[in-house]
């Protein structure tokens, strides 16, 4: 099942019939469980969907059907992190709020998906609504490390990243706030791509923080990850921040010549904190970058390093605290007993199934949004985040993409990360967060290995450059 | 700025949560931590600098003022627990 062949002959051999897709989507499904009950990647396996897909594949493969064989992902396994809607499939976000919510509609990035024969194979898990680094902060299961099961796979897309490596001819769908795609990927080995804001619409996405959320695709390889952006990215009116900008063959950067290309280091991203493991390995992916024909060149970026935390956090926390004022048992989602004051009947159902974290970010955003403080935090922090866009933008004038590492640790142990408060834990997306703020695409790498565990490399590019991303990171991959 | 127990709870409440004994100790030095390193964003001038809500540049993105098709009644209230009457039922308002 899971042999190297790559994506393009597996799809090639679904159109040709060389493959049962009924029979190896079931096999499939066979595996996933098995892989879960090992590593914990799926909230739910979404096997009947998953079955009667395949099923109208193959009838339409028996019809010869004329347009089935230009579908770009016919037959392909394709995971959704869980906060992405699925109809009829539970959908949590990783929340007990929304146990046992089935959506009555397919997210964008579904009905693309289905619309070019990708078999929806599951929901993947993650921290409740996105808040966390780790995977852990989940109402449900804890994913685990595929390369050691008592380290985190990373958060909050952490199912994705895992299963993308323990599973073959996968793709996942993740998305990320300030983090959730590249340091998973970065934790499993994988490729991870967070695309430009608003690239791929939100639509069918359970918000987090909307001016900052993406989703993106993680795959075994740059190529996946590649075509699943060709399937998904692309203008969509019922997302009133989505991109209306022309399509891109995202594919067509993958193995094309960096020859001249100029690359910045992030002065400020290595050095102290970072450890040494990771930042040997970073420095081994940048001479391949050389040694392809790129010139590399140091960059000072202060606002990034130095203040991308507090800004981050300050906007995140203030729009998931608007955002989650949304569930209160009424419509969907958890409900109890209905008895009391409006109040009191919402302030019930809130604090009886919203996880620690999601209780401590609300209040932290309500108290950023709140008189007397609205100035010196939320404020303060868009403010802070033009600054930072601005000297970004600076940077690309001169660069065609920056690079640090994806984070500055190994994937730590689980007893490890339960030691750590809430602002350390914030911490550690030291990396990740100010792309995601300046709502730049940025890319994990994966660029070697220390004590069996994978180490990342990020590429950062201009808002809609990822093919440049693409191109970039295809020329590591060869390299290696 | 003082941030103690009283005022954690204060802005619980405006969020609709209810923390327990428990959950307030535990949050109290938390927030105190967390917000004091937040505070490091006063070191940076932003004088005339212009807040940005969003990282790109967005127009509104309107639609015609025409019907479309939308969920039908039945399949709105098909997620609620609390219905009547084909409407929602909340908690008494007064």
């Amino acid at each position: 099942m899971t042999d190297e062949t790559t994506l393009k002959d597996f799809i090639s051999k679904i159109k040709n019939n060389e493959i049962d897709v009924v029979e190896y989507t079931y096999k499939l499904i066979e595996e996933c469980k098995k892989i879960n009950k090992e590593y914990g990647y799926f909230n739910t396996i979404s096997e009947e969907l998953a079955l009667s897909q395949a099923k109208e594949i193959k009838i339409q493969l028996k019809q010869k059907n004329k347009e089935i064989k230009n579908k770009k992902l016919l037959g392909v396994a394709v995971s959704a992190k869980d906060s992405i809607c699925v109809k009829g499939v539970e959908t949590t976000a990783g929340s007990k709020i929304l146990q046992g919510y089935k959506p009555l509609f397919d997210a964008f990035v579904i009905q693309k998906v289905k619309e070019e024969g990708g078999i929806i194979i599951g929901k993947t898990a993650q921290d409740e609504f996105g808040f966390g680094t780790f995977s852990m902060n989940s109402a449900f299961g804890i994913p685990k490390n595929p390369f050691d099961s008592e380290r985190s796979c990373g958060g909050s897309s952490g199912g994705a990243a895992g299963l993308s490596r323990k599973l073959g001819n996968h793709i996942a769908i993740g998305e990320s706030t300030g983090g959730s795609i590249t340091t998973p990927a970065s934790f499993c080995g994988v490729y991870g791509l967070c695309p430009t804001y608003g690239r791929v619409s939100r639509n069918g996405l359970i918000d987090f923080s909307n001016s900052m959320d993406k989703i993106g695709p993680i795959g075994k390889t740059i190529e996946d990850a590649a075509l699943l952006m060709n399937v998904i990215s692309g203008h969509d009116k019922n997302d009133s921040t989505s991109l209306n900008v022309k399509n891109e063959d995202y594919e067509s950067y993958v193995k094309k010549s960096i020859k001249g290309m100029k690359i910045g280091i992030i002065k400020e991203a290595f050095g102290s904190g970072v450890e040494m493991e990771v930042e040997k390995n970073v420095y081994n992916g940048i001479e391949e970058l050389e040694e392809e024909g790129a010139k590399v060149e140091e960059i000072s970026l202060e606002l990034p390093i130095k203040y991308g935390i507090a800004t981050y956090y300050m906007i995140a926390a203030s729009e998931a605290s608007t955002n989650l004022a949304k569930y209160c048992g009424m419509r969907y989602g958890a409900s109890e007993k209905l008895e009391g004051s409006f109040n009191e009947y919402f302030t019930k159902v809130r604090s009886n199934n919203f996880g620690e974290e999601a209780k401590r970010r609300i209040i932290l955003g309500t108290f950023a949004r709140m008189a007397g403080y609205r100035d010196a935090f939320y404020l303060k922090a868009a403010k802070v985040r033009t600054l930072m866009i601005n000297e970004y933008k600076k940077a690309f004038k001169k660069f065609d993409a920056l690079v640090s590492p994806a984070v500055s640790i190994l994937p730590p142990k689980f007893s490890d990360i339960e030691k750590l408060t809430p602002l350390q834990h914030y911490i550690i997306d030291v990396m990740t967060v100010s792309p995601n703020v300046a709502g730049l695409p940025h890319l994990n790498v994966p660029v070697g290995f220390e004590k069996n565990l994978p180490i990342g490399m990020l590429l950062i590019a201009d808002h809609l450059q990822e093919g440049k991303l693409i191109q970039i990171g295809s020329a590591v991959e060869k390299g290696k | 700025m003082e941030v103690d127990k009283k005022l954690l709870e204060h802005v619980a409440g405006l969020a609709r949560l209810k923390l327990s004994e428990d959950e307030l100790n535990k949050f109290l030095p938390q927030l105190k931590e967390t917000l004091e390193f937040f505070s490091r964003l006063k070191e940076i001038d932003t004088g005339n600098v212009k807040p940005s809500f969003h990282p790109v540049e967005l127009k509104n993105a309107t639609r015609e003022d025409k019907e479309e098709k939308c969920l039908s009644q039945d399949d709105a209230l098909s997620l609620a627990e609390h219905k009547k009457n084909g409407y929602f039922k909340g908690p008494r308002a007064v």
